[in-house]
C-alpha cells in the first residue's frame, strides 16, 4: 500500500484539505475563536468569580481544557464531515474512486485536514486563554497527545458521518443533537465529583468525558477518571473507527452504485 | 495484448433492475473505439464499471493485461476518464483541480505543474488556470474535464459524451484534438449520440442495447451493411409533380428538392442522367441523415 504512487496521493489530499480549511478560515477557523472568547468572558470573568473554585482551581483555570477540547472535538469532527460530503455531493469524490488510490490513504488524507484543523484551533484556544487567565501545562506529553488523539478520533467519526450522509441535513444532525449535548455533559463546565451517585455512573458511559478530563490531566494534573483508561478508550475508538470507515469504503457504500 | 478486454461482464442493480447482460467486448491498442447505443442502454454502467464507479455483478476485465479486480491500481493507472457530468470542486480553481488529479495518481506535485501548464496550453485554458471552476463556461469545463483526465498520462482515455452541448465551433476543435491523441498512440473509447461524430473519428464501433452489445465491428464493415441511403437533392428548376423514373423511390421535399432513395446496387449518375432526360438537374445532393444514424435506428429498432 506505502508505494510512492500513494504517498504523493496521500500528501495530494492532505495539502488540497489543508488548503480548503485556511481558504474559508472565517468559517473554519475564526468562529470557535469568537465562541471560545466569550465563554472565557462570560463563564470565566463574569460568572466564575461567583461561582468559586472548581476542584481547587479557578473556575476559569478549570474551564480552559474542557472549552479547548470542545473546541478539537467540533472542528476536526465538522471539517472532514463537510468536506467529505461536500466531494459527494459534487460527485468530485470519483476523481479518487477512479485512481489507484487506496481506501486507506483516502481515509488518512481526508483525516489529516480534520487533525490539522482540530489542533490549530486548539491551540488558537489556548492562546486566547492566555488574556484570562496563567495558562499552565502540567504534563506536555499528555497534553498534546490527548489534543492529537482526540482530532484523529472526531476526524474518523466525521468521516463515517460523511459516508452515511444523503443530503445536507445529515451533516448537521450529528454535531447537534448528539456531539453537544455529550460534550456539555462531558465535565467541560464541571467535575463530575459534584453529581449524585447515580448521574456520576451514567455520565462515565460519556466517552467525551474521558477526553476533557484526560487533558484536563495534562494541562493541571487533577481528572475525575483514571489517564490510562481514557488513553485505552480513546484508542480503542480509533482502531474501531478506523476499521469501519476502511470497510464501508471497500464495500463503497454511499459512493459506488 | 488489447487495451481493453472485458468478459462476460453482468450487472443487476439493487431491485433487479439488469443493466448489462453478458457483455464480451475488445479493443485494441491505439484504436479509436465508439461505444454507441439509445439512453439507458447499459453505457454508462460499463464505462463505471471499467473506472470503478460501479460495481460489477460477474464478469472480468482487464487494462492493458491487468486485471482490474486484482489488480486494480496497476489496472486504473492506465484509464483517463472524461465523464458526461461535471465533476470537480466548484471551489477549486483550474490548476488546482488539475494538479491535484495528477496527485492521485503518484505524479509529484512539480511534474503535475509543468504538466497542467502543456495541457491546459493544449485546450486553451492556460489564461483561465486560478479562475474558480464554477466561473467556467460549460465549453471550458468540457475542456477541463479533457485537461484532467490526461494530466497523468493515461494510456486508455474514455470520453462519456464529450460534445454533449458543445457548439460545432469547440467540437470540431475536440475533434481535432481527439484525433491528434490518438494519432500520437493513446487508445480512445468514445461514447457518443452524435453519429456524425463516431462516424468521422472512430475505426471500430459496438452497439449496446437493452444491456447487450448487438453489434461489433469495423465502421466501415458496418455501413456495408447499408443497403440503401436516402439523398436530397436541390434541383436548378422548378418542379410540378415527382418525377416518374423506375426503379427509384422518390418524393418531393418542395418544389426545388427531391428525396431519392437509392440502393447499394443503384447507380447514382443513372438516375442523374435519368432526370436529365427530364430536363431536371441537379445543383448539389447531400445524405437525408448520417449513414452511420440510419443504420443505428436501423439496428436498434429490429
Amino acid at each position: 500500500m506505502l508505494n510512492r504512487q500513494n504517498i504523493v496521493s496521500y500528501l495530494t489530499i492532505s495539502r488540497k484539505e489543508t488548503i480548503r480549511f485556511l481558504r474559508i478560515w472565517p468559517q473554519t477557523i475564526l468562529p470557535s475563536a469568537i465562541t471560545i472568547a466569550l465563554y472565557y468572558v462570560i463563564f470565566g470573568n463574569l460568572i466564575g468569580p461567583r461561582i468559586g473554585d472548581m476542584e481547587g482551581y479557578s473556575y476559569i483555570k478549570f474551564i480552559v481544557p474542557g472549552l479547548t477540547m470542545m473546541s478539537v472535538i467540533t472542528n476536526s469532527y465538522a471539517n472532514v464531515v463537510a468536506s467529505f460530503f461536500s466531494a459527494k455531493f459534487q460527485r468530485y469524490i470519483d476523481e479518487l474512486l477512479i485512481s489507484p488510490t487506496a481506501n486507506s490513504i483516502i481515509l488518512l488524507g481526508y483525516i489529516t485536514g480534520g487533525i490539522l484543523r482540530g489542533c490549530i484551533v486548539g491551540v488558537i484556544v489556548l492562546l486566547i486563554s492566555v488574556f484570562f487567565t496563567d495558562l499552565s501545562i502540567d504534563n506536555l506529553y499528555i497534553t498534546a497527545s490527548i489534543i492529537f488523539l482526540t482530532s484523529v478520533l472526531f476526524s474518523l467519526a466525521g468521516f463515517l458521518n460523511g459516508i452515511f450522509a444523503r443530503k445536507f441535513d445529515d451533516v448537521s444532525i450529528v454535531p447537534t443533537f448528539v456531539l453537544t449535548p455529550l460534550t456539555y455533559l462531558g465535565g467541560v463546565f464541571y467535575s463530575i465529583t459534584m453529581l449524585p451517585e447515580f448521574w456520576q455512573t451514567v455520565s462515565l458511559g460519556n466517552p467525551i468525558l474521558y477526553m476533557v478530563n484526560a487533558f484536563r490531566y495534562g494541562m493541571l494534573g487533577q481528572s475525575d477518571i483514571n489517564i490510562f483508561t481514557a488513553y485505552l478508550l480513546i484508542i480503542g475508538f480509533i482502531i474501531a473507527l478506523y476499521w469501519i470507515n476502511i470497510y464501508l469504503l471497500r464495500k463503497g457504500f454511499g459512493i459506488r452504485t | 495484448m488489447p487495451a481493453l478486454k472485458i468478459e462476460n461482464l453482468n450487472k443487476t442493480y439493487k431491485g433487479e433492475v439488469v443493466a448489462l447482460t453478458d457483455v464480451s467486448l475488445s479493443v485494441e491498442q491505439g484504436d479509436f473505439f465508439a461505444l454507441l447505443g439509445p439512453n439507458g442502454a447499459g453505457k454508462s454502467t460499463m464505462i463505471g464499471i471499467i473506472t470503478s464507479l460501479v460495481e460489477k455483478t460477474s464478469g472480468a476485465i482487464s487494462i492493458y493485461g491487468h486485471d482490474l479486480f486484482k489488480q486494480p491500481a496497476l489496472a486504473k493507472s492506465m484509464i483517463g476518464l472524461v465523464p458526461q457530468e461535471f465533476n470537480f470542486s466548484l471551489f477549486e480553481t483550474v490548476e488546482q483541480i488539475v494538479v491535484n488529479q495528477a496527485g492521485y495518481y503518484g505524479v509529484d506535485y512539480k511534474t503535475a505543474k509543468q504538466r497542467a501548464e502543456k495541457y491546459l496550453k493544449l485546450l486553451d485554458l492556460w489564461d483561465k488556470r486560478d479562475t474558480v471552476s464554477r466561473n467556467l463556461s460549460g465549453g471550458m469545463k468540457r475542456r477541463l474535464m479533457i485537461a484532467r483526465a490526461l494530466l497523468h498520462e493515461p494510456q486508455l482515455l474514455i470520453l462519456d459524451e464529450p460534445t454533449a452541448g458543445v457548439d460545432i465551433e469547440l467540437r470540431r476543435s475536440m475533434w481535432k484534438f481527439l484525433r491528434e491523441l490518438n494519432k500520437q498512440g493513446l487508445t480512445i473509447i468514445l461514447t457518443t449520440h452524435y453519429l456524425e461524430e463516431a462516424e468521422m473519428l472512430c475505426r471500430n464501433v459496438a452497439i449496446i442495447n437493452h444491456g447487450k452489445i448487438i453489434e461489433n465491428t469495423s465502421v466501415k464493415d458496418l455501413l456495408k451493411k447499408l443497403d440503401k441511403e436516402k439523398f436530397i437533392l436541390d434541383l436548378d428548376c422548378t418542379v410540378n409533380d415527382v418525377p416518374k423514373i423506375e426503379g427509384y423511390k422518390i418524393k418531393m421535399v418542395d418544389d426545388h428538392t427531391l428525396e431519392v432513395e437509392i440502393s447499394t446496387t443503384q447507380n447514382i449518375n443513372h438516375l442523374f442522367s435519368l432526370l436529365g432526360q427530364q430536363d431536371i438537374y441537379v445543383t448539389s445532393m447531400r445524405n437525408k441523415t448520417n449513414r452511420l444514424e440510419e443504420l443505428f435506428v436501423h439496428i436498434v429498432n429490429n
